[in-house]
């Protein structure tokens, strides 16, 4: 609805899946994944809740189908947001902190190796989130600088940078490949 | 770790493609914005339409007002140098601002050179009339493009025209043969690698908002549909009679720019709009427009 969507379906078109930009609840039953794009997470939650969207996304998650948070998203999704009574959707088992590494002038890029998925990652840090806690569940994919910046549990991924900025295709073909094994 | 990097400074702008960007001039204003789903606010000390009133000179806000609202809101915060003044730009950058308008809605400081956009770990965003404009600023390093528009007068007239020439001007680039884009160049202004680069994506390698005379939810609507990648709103907001109710109006039919019923509910009883300028009636010297080179 808000944020950096264009990159995201170029990144999935990319690795040859279809990518379908969800602006009403009622599409949602249609994909197999969701990804909640970089943005602005207060803009995005108020236009959640201006569209009913908020239950269907807990749905979408307890169906087991793959969602993944990048940045705002990661907020989004997270069970906690430090110095906020209530979560977003709530739905992955984290604890995040908003804005955690400074304001723009402190948003950088930098090498990170990712469990599993890839190493020397160029990974783009904008005004960024980072996990402060991950429930047991959880499984800790990367950190920098001893801060974790991307995590799993179970069908829900999310990190704290934006795969959709760069050329490098390799996170997004990996939750591809999550939402496949939920389909076969 | 590398900071202020061109992905770092053009991905910020990215992040706030599809949102509405507020002028406000204090916390309790920024505050509004924010819970109505703004993507960033603008602080100033004077929102474009009473700058067009109080005339004089325009400088960069108050130190203190900029900081006030910085430390009202969670969404990011941008404010306004005037044309070419290093040191208002280092300032605002030192404070920890982050994205500078390099705006003609200041006086402009310097009558023949723009910031050297590049020397800065902030990130800046220019207004452009065309892509001459357009890629001049880029070519100094702004990360983010707007439309001039005509600034404080609540009539959108401007900022449609500069947003219909610059798509104009890119599609002409795209169709055009590789031998033509150095003569392009010539004609345009604009640095001639940065136009092969335009021709090859289709598009500029920035976002572009829409700014200069949005006073209606269905203005800002009318702007995405023309091809805007988002949209500030400066003095149409809390000139209006009922701000909280205004904001929201804006930045839903910007998200839902081509839901006309949505849009019709959204503009229901909004009160009275700003009263608008007539662009002829300006006097040359007062089109802001005209400011930048």
């Amino acid at each position: 609805m808000q944020g950096a969507v264009r990159e995201h379906v170029q990144a999935i078109e990319a690795c040859g899946a279809e990518a379908v930009v969800i602006k009403k609840k009622e599409q949602l039953a249609n994909v197999d994944g969701l990804v909640m794009p970089g943005g602005e997470s207060t803009a995005i939650r108020r236009l959640i809740d201006k569209y009913d969207f908020m239950n269907e996304l807990k749905e979408f998650a307890q169906a087991g189908k793959p969602m993944f948070g990048t940045c705002a998203g990661l907020i989004l999704l997270a069970r906690n947001v430090v110095g906020y009574d209530e979560p977003h959707i709530g739905v992955m088992d984290v604890t995040v902190e908003r804005n955690s590494f400074g304001r723009q002038r402190e948003s950088f890029e930098a090498n990170l190796t990712i469990s599993g998925i890839a190493e020397n990652y160029n990974a783009v840090f904008i005004r960024a989130p980072h996990i402060v806690n991950a429930g047991e569940n959880v499984e800790i994919l990367a950190k920098h600088h001893e801060r974790i910046v991307m995590a799993r549990e179970g069908n829900l991924l999310g990190c704290s940078f934006h795969p959709e900025l760069t050329e490098d295709y390799r996170i997004t073909a990996y939750f591809i490949e999550m939402i496949k094994e939920t389909i076969v | 770790m590398k900071i202020g990097t061109e992905r770092v400074k053009r991905g910020m702008a990215e992040m706030q493609k599809g949102g509405v960007i507020m002028d406000v001039v204090n916390a309790e204003q920024a505050k509004i914005a924010e819970e109505a789903g703004a993507v960033a606010v603008m602080a100033l000390e004077r929102v474009p339409s009473d700058i067009r009133a109080a005339g004089g000179v325009a400088r960069m806000a108050d130190p203190r007002i900029v900081e006030e609202v910085m430390n009202a809101v969670t969404i990011p915060v941008m404010a306004k140098a005037r044309i070419g003044h290093i040191v208002e730009a280092r300032v605002l950058e030192a404070m920890g601002v982050d994205y500078i308008d390099e705006s003609e809605v200041l006086t402009p400081a310097d009558e023949e050179y723009h910031l050297n956009k590049r020397d800065y770990t902030v990130p800046f965003v220019c207004g452009c009339r065309d892509l001459g404009e357009a890629a001049r600023r880029i070519g100094e390093g702004a990360s983010m493009l707007r439309t001039k528009g005509e600034p404080g007068t609540g009539n959108i007239v401007e900022a449609v025209r500069h947003m219909r020439k610059v798509n104009a001007q890119v599609r002409k680039l795209v169709n055009m043969n590789a031998d033509e884009v150095m003569t392009e160049a010539k004609l345009l202004g604009a640095p001639y690698e940065l136009l092969l680069e335009i021709k090859e994506l289709g598009r500029l390698p920035v976002v572009n908002f829409a700014a200069g005379g949005v006073a209606t939810p269905a203005d800002a609507a009318l702007m995405m549909e023309l091809g805007a990648d988002g949209v500030f709103v400066g003095s149409g907001i809390f000139k209006s009679d009922n701000p909280a109710k205004f904001a929201r109006a804006i930045v839903e039919a910007t998200t839902h720019y081509q839901d006309y019923k949505l849009i019709a509910e959204l503009s229901k009883e909004l009160g009275t709009p700003m009263k608008g300028i007539e662009i002829s009636t300006l006097a040359p010297e007062a089109r802001m427009q005209e400011r930048g080179w």
